[in-house]
């Protein structure tokens, strides 16, 4: 990325505190829930942390979304705001690299596919990543990848609990073997924050797969799940077609990962909030400083 | 030695060998001395194998990397180890046969030996899994780590495999979950760690045995964060680009060595390892040996520290600094 590219970048990143409407197409006064079909008056949803009142299907939302959901307000502080992505490998497929970021970065106003930094919830202090689906899938790269890591890092460091809110395709194939190495990184600094016995929670949300679900993802205290949310190791389409194995129809859903044991709760995004909060404090944190 | 299988770029070998072959028999028969001829055909043989394999293409890397006769994690132990003891079962309901394990000495130093097992011919990749462990096949591994960890044993993993398993039941017994605390764990282990890719390392797969203090790979090994095929069917949409997808993913030991992921490659006998497997296994018990005693020297915190440090550097992106923030401003 050209010094030049990078200003570019940086003019269209004007995120904190800001909330920017989603220009989707379609975009009007009135919606159309994609799952039961009811017609929504679009602040009513949006009011609703963008979940159907009829049916409750959760529509995705963006990393500043979920941070105004989370964050009281004007309590979230970025860090490394300004980690740019680089092109180590020249990768070039059907499109290059470098295109397909400046077009991620474009559209979405963020350098890479993650925001972190530290807010409070609740007047609560925490370490907070959300990733964004958006960029490139939420794919994991090295700037995705560092920054989870110098996160999990601070939050070691001033004793404070963690969340990662993860949406993510796995790793970032253009950066190669870079990105697969980002799984181990951030888990070495897991290593540690547990260490310290620091409280870490994972939300997963829709989707979460690959690299991601093989890393920091499963490596909650707690793990956090979205309803219906897609989680998996494994694409469903290459389990069915080089296995031909038949496959229940809530396969990889946040409900068939909770019946088999690997997710604590199903946490709907209009008690995500009150849940954390009551979380953080049944494990000792409070507002000012941990008391245990 | 039994049939050998040739890989299609070794093909113009084939006449060579079909020659030599065709002397040696004549030699037999007859009373003529053709020690002469031979050497000559064999030098240039020889010479013909040294090119073509110092020229390999990623992908044709790739086809080394998974041949059939290629040394195996057991072929290895075998080599190098004795009073090797498989150790078996995740204390879970499960004994996975593509991730095997065990105790052994190599020359006078006990170890613990884990690594993904494939198989020499269809029957055996059967049994094997091709050597795609399940998760149980992790927490076994993740079990004898722990073991070795009590025990002081230096821990020595093979990596070969084209990824994790991927179906219904790997995904209802968490192998997400199973990979994913293994990283976690590698990085608490008190004792030296050394990861070789001996075949091809697939993805996660490969990650989930090898968060090392030393990761060692031959020469002709691959190491890829997503197999070619599947990554030029997803960005190419055309599984007939996987050649042009191996080529851009920087698969290779030296191209590792670069990205500071690989700590040193290990020389291959011309032909590759499934041509002398004796000499490689020499190799690999010299760099294992070299490794072992330097990293002997180190205390638990600088062992660990230093693991922790190795892959903290990893990744490569843009930083500005605070003087060009001001500057922006
Ligand atoms: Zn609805």
């Amino acid at each position: 990325m050209s010094l030049f590219d990078w200003f570019a970048a940086r003019r269209k990143d004007q995120f904190v505190g800001k909330v920017i409407q989603e220009t989707e197409e379609g975009d009007g006064l009135w919606g159309k829930c994609p799952e039961c079909g009811q017609v929504v008056y679009r602040k009513d949803l949006s009011e609703n942390a963008n979940v159907c009142s009829n049916c409750g299907h959760h529509n995705r939302i963006n990393s500043e979304e979920r941070i105004n959901l989370i964050a009281d307000s004007n309590s979230f502080r970025p860090l490394d705001k300004n980690l740019s992505p680089v092109d180590p490998l020249g990768f070039k497929d059907r499109r290059a690299y470098a295109d397909r970021l400046r077009e991620s970065q474009a559209s979405t106003g963020m350098k890479d596919g993650v925001i972190t930094g530290l807010c409070n919830v609740e007047d609560i202090p925490l370490a907070i990543a959300v990733m964004d689906f958006r960029f490139m899938g939420g794919s994991m790269g090295s700037v995705v990848g560092e920054k989870i890591t110098r996160l999990v890092e601070k939050a070691t460091e001033k004793q404070l609990p963690l969340l990662i809110v993860c949406a993510s395709g796995g790793a970032r194939m253009q950066e190669g073997m870079l990105s697969l190495m980002q799984m181990a990184k951030i888990s070495g600094a897991l290593e540690r924050h547990r260490e310290a016995e620091l409280l870490y929670m994972p939300l997963l949300t829709h989707p979460t797969t690959g690299g991601v679900t093989a890393s920091f993802a499963m490596l909650g205290d707690l793990i956090l799940a979205e309803p219906k949310a897609l989680i998996g190791f494994a694409g469903r389409r290459v389990i069915e077609q080089t296995l031909r194995e038949k496959l229940p129809e809530n396969f990889q859903t946040a409900e068939y990962l909770l019946e088999h044991g690997f997710v604590d709760k199903i946490v709907p995004r209009t008690k995500l909030k009150s849940t954390l909060t009551k979380l953080l404090k049944l494990h000792g944190f409070n507002t000012k400083k941990r008391q245990r | 030695m039994a049939r050998r299988y040739l890989l299609e770029f070794e093909k113009p070998l084939v006449e060579l060998e079909k020659q030599i072959d065709q002397i040696r028999e004549l030699a037999r028969d007859s009373e003529v001395d053709v020690s002469q001829q031979l050497l000559q055909l064999e030098t240039l043989a020889a010479r013909r194998r040294e090119e073509i394999f110092h020229a390999l293409t990623p992908s044709q890397k790739i086809q080394v990397a998974r041949h059939p006769q290629r040394p195996s994690t057991l072929d290895f132990i075998q080599m190098f180890c004795d009073d090797w003891i498989e150790l078996h079962g995740d204390r879970n309901s499960s004994d996975d046969k593509a991730l095997i394990g065990g105790i052994a000495r190599i020359d006078d130093t006990s170890v613990l030996l884990i690594g993904q097992q494939k198989g020499r011919d269809t029957k055996e990749n059967v049994a094997r899994n091709f050597g795609m462990a399940k998760p149980g096949g992790y927490r076994k591994a993740l079990r004898l780590m722990d073991h070795a960890d009590r025990f002081k044993l230096p821990i020595i993993s093979f990596i070969d495999t084209p990824g994790a398993y991927a179906g219904l039941l790997a995904e209802e017994q968490g192998q997400g979950e199973a990979i994913a605390v293994n990283l976690r764990e590698m990085f608490r282990l008190r004792v030296p760690v050394i990861a070789t890719v001996i075949g091809e390392g697939g993805s996660g797969g490969a990650l989930g045995i090898g968060v090392a203090d030393k990761l060692l790979m031959f020469e002709h090994s691959v190491y890829t964060v997503a197999s070619p095929e599947a990554c030029a069917s997803i960005l190419w949409r055309d599984a007939g680009k996987a050649p042009e997808a191996a080529a851009a993913l920087k698969i290779t030991g030296e191209d590792l060595m670069t990205l500071g992921i690989v700590d040193e490659v290990l020389k291959e006998p011309s032909g590759g390892n499934n041509w002398a497997p004796l000499q490689a296994g020499e190799v690999l018990k010299e760099s294992l040996l070299r490794n072992l005693k330097g990293l002997g020297q180190l205390s638990t915190k600088q062992l660990r520290d230093r693991r922790y440090e190795k892959f903290r550097k990893m990744g490569r992106f843009l930083e500005p600094s605070a003087f060009d923030e001001e500057l922006i401003t």
